[in-house]
C-alpha cells in the first residue's frame, strides 16, 4: 500500500516510528509494534537513527511486511554512494517495500562511531531524484533498467521551526520537484509556528505530518533541546512533567501528546508518532485523541 | 601548489549573463604558473570577452589572491572601475575566488575549476579552503564553497541539524550553508538557491595523466 493512497482518500493519516535494535534481536520490536495493527497506517523504520550502528532499515521493513505491517523504508545519504542507494533501493521494491523517507542523514560525529567516513555523495534531493529516475526505467547514470520499473511512494521531511524559513522552504520546493509526495517534520511542540510554515507553503500540495515525540520525563525533554536538532520542547511542558510523580508520567505525557494532536489536526495532513518504546501506550493515546 | 583548468568559456559566459562590464582579476601565482591566470591567462580572457560583447573595465594582476590583505591593497587603486563593472571575473584557484568574494561587495565569478592541490592551501589564506573537486561551484553560491563550508558538503543544502546558524556537527561552527543563504540575500541572488544541483562527478578529484607527468605536480618529473 502506497501512502499517498490513504492522503488522497482523504483520511487523517497516522504513521508511527521504529527504531531498530543494536543486534539481531527484532522480535521484541516487532511484539511491540502489534498493538498498533489496524490503528496505524503504516510503520517508519529508521536508517540508523542518530547515525548509531543498529539492525538495517531494509531487513526490519521487510519483517514488518511479512507480519501484515505496512512499513516505510527510511534511507540516509550517510553510509552509501549513489550505487549502494540505488542498490538499496531495487533491493527494497525486490522485497516488496512501497514507501521511501529519502533524507540526507545525521552526520557521523553525532553518533557511536564518530570517526566513520561521512559518505553523503547524495544529497536528499538527488536521491529523490535518482529514486524517481529509477521509477521511470533509468539509473542515476541514464542506463536502462531490465523489465519492470520499481514503484513507490515518496517522502521527505522538513523543519519547520527552522530560522531562517525560506531556505527550507526552497529546499521543500525542489524536494517536491525531484518528486516528494509527502513530508514528515520533527517533533513540534511549537503550534504557532507550525501555523505560520503551513501558511507559508499554501502554494504546495503536498501533504505534511507533524512529528510528534512522546515525552517520558522532563530530563528527556531538556536533552532533545541540547542534543536534537529541530526540536524545541517549551519550559511550560518541562515543568509539567517535572511537576508529576513518577507514577502519574504516562498520563501525563499522554495528555499533553493529545493536547498537541488536537491543536495540530486542523494545520496538517497526519501525524508521525515517535514512541520510542513506548509502543504499548499509543492506543490509548489515539483514543483520547478521538483517533 | 594549487592547479587549476579554465573553465568552458560557454560556462563562464553562462555565469556572466547579461552583465556588460567586467572587471578582470587574475592571479599571478600559482594560476600563473598553471597559465589558466597571470599576464597569459588575462589577454587570453579579455579577448573571449569582447568576442561575446562584454567591455573589460579593468584587467587587474594580484600575486596571491589568497591573501585578503593584499588583495585589499592592490584592489584600492582600482575603487572606481569596480563601482562601474556589472561583476568580476577571477582567474585563480577555488581558494582566490572565495577570499575575493569575502572583501569585494560586487558578484564575483569563477574562471577556472581547481583540480589540485599539491598540498598547498594558497600561500597566506585565512580561513578559506578549497577541495580541489574540479567542478567550482563558486558562482551558484555566491563565492562560499559548499563542499568545504558544510560538514556533509551538501549541493543543496541546508539540512534540516543546523541549529540558530550553526552546524550540528559543531555548535560552534557556522553552517555554511546558513552563511551562503545570507551572502545570496545580501546580493539579490537567493534565486540560485532554486537551482537543483547534480551529484558531484567525483572522477574529477583524480589527477590526470597530464598533469600527474607535469613538473607542477611532481618536481622530480
Amino acid at each position: 500500500m502506497k501512502l499517498i493512497e490513504r492522503f488522497r482518500e482523504g483520511k487523517f493519516v497516522l504513521t508511527c516510528e521504529v527504531g531498530p535494535p543494536k543486534g539481531i534481536e527484532v522480535r521484541k520490536l516487532i511484539d511491540q509494534m502489534q498493538p498498533l495493527r489496524g490503528k496505524i497506517d503504516a510503520f517508519n523504520v529508521t536508517d540508523l537513527q542518530s547515525s548509531v550502528l543498529r539492525v538495517g532499515s531494509m531487513a526490519m521493513c521487510r519483517l514488518l511486511k511479512e507480519e501484515g505491517l505496512e512499513p516505510i523504508m527510511q534511507l540516509t545519504c550517510r553510509d552509501r554512494n549513489r550505487l549502494g542507494l540505488q542498490s538499496d533501493v531495487l533491493s527494497a521494491a525486490v522485497l516488496g517495500i512501497e514507501n521511501l523517507l529519502c533524507l540526507t542523514g545525521d552526520h557521523p560525529n553525532l553518533g557511536d562511531h564518530p570517526g566513520a567516513m561521512p559518505v553523503f555523495d547524495l544529497d536528499s534531493v538527488q536521491l529523490l531524484a535518482g529514486v524517481k529516475g529509477l521509477m521511470a526505467g533509468k539509473d542515476m547514470a541514464g542506463n536502462e533498467l531490465e523489465g519492470r520499473f520499481p514503484q513507490f511512494c515518496l517522502g521527505a521531511a522538513v523543519n519547520p521551526g527552522a530560522e531562517p524559513l525560506e531556505p527550507q522552504i526552497m529546499k521543500m520546493e525542489k524536494k517536491i520537484a525531484a518528486g516528494a509526495e509527502f513530508f514528515q517534520t520533527q517533533a513540534v511542540y511549537e503550534v504557532d509556528k507550525f501555523a505560520a510554515f503551513r501558511e507559508k507553503v499554501r502554494h504546495l500540495k503536498a501533504p505534511v505530518m507533524a512529528g510528534l515525540v512522546l515525552l517520558k520525563s522532563a530530563g528527556m525533554a531538556r536533552f532533545m533541546n541540547a542534543n536534537v536538532a529541530g526540536i524545541h520542547v517549551p519550559d511550560g511542558i518541562i515543568n509539567a512533567l517535572a511537576a508529576v510523580e513518577k507514577e502519574k508520567r504516562v498520563q501525563k505525557s499522554l495528555e499533553i501528546a493529545a493536547g498537541l494532536v488536537k491543536e495540530l489536526k486542523g494545520l496538517c495532513e497526519g501525524v508521525h508518532i515517535m514512541s520510542l518504546g513506548w509502543e504499548r501506550h499509543v492506543p490509548k493515546l489515539l483514543e483520547m485523541c478521538g483517533l | 601548489m594549487l592547479f587549476t583548468k579554465n573553465k568552458p568559456i560557454d560556462e563562464v559566459l553562462k555565469s556572466l549573463g547579461e552583465e556588460k562590464n567586467i572587471f578582470l582579476l587574475a592571479c599571478d601565482g600559482c594560476a600563473e604558473a598553471c597559465g589558466t591566470g597571470g599576464r597569459e591567462g588575462l589577454s587570453r580572457m579579455k579577448v573571449e570577452l569582447a568576442k561575446a560583447g562584454k567591455n573589460v573595465s579593468a584587467a587587474c594582476l594580484v600575486d596571491f589572491l589568497c591573501n585578503k590583505v593584499l588583495v585589499m591593497t592592490r584592489l584600492s587603486r582600482e575603487t572606481e572601475n569596480i563601482r562601474k563593472s556589472d561583476s568580476i571575473l577571477v582567474l585563480t584557484c577555488g581558494i582566490g575566488v572565495q577570499a575575493v568574494s569575502k572583501v569585494v561587495g560586487k558578484v564575483v565569478h569563477p574562471a577556472d575549476d581547481t583540480v589540485s592541490l599539491g598540498g598547498l592551501q594558497g600561500l597566506w589564506p585565512s580561513d578559506e579552503r578549497c577541495d580541489a573537486c574540479g567542478q567550482c561551484v563558486l558562482d551558484y553560491t555566491g563565492g562560499i564553497c559548499p563542499v568545504t563550508s558544510c560538514a556533509k558538503g551538501l549541493l543543496n543544502g541546508p539540512c534540516g541539524g543546523a541549529e540558530d546558524g550553526k552546524c550540528e556537527v559543531d555548535r560552534e561552527k557556522d553552517c555554511g550553508w546558513q552563511l551562503i543563504y545570507e551572502r545570496l540575500e545580501k546580493s539579490g541572488r537567493l534565486a540560485n538557491l532554486k537551482k537543483v544541483y547534480a551529484p558531484r562527478d567525483h572522477s574529477k578529484m583524480l589527477p590526470s595523466k597530464e598533469l600527474r607527468e607535469s613538473s607542477f605536480y611532481d618536481l622530480e618529473q
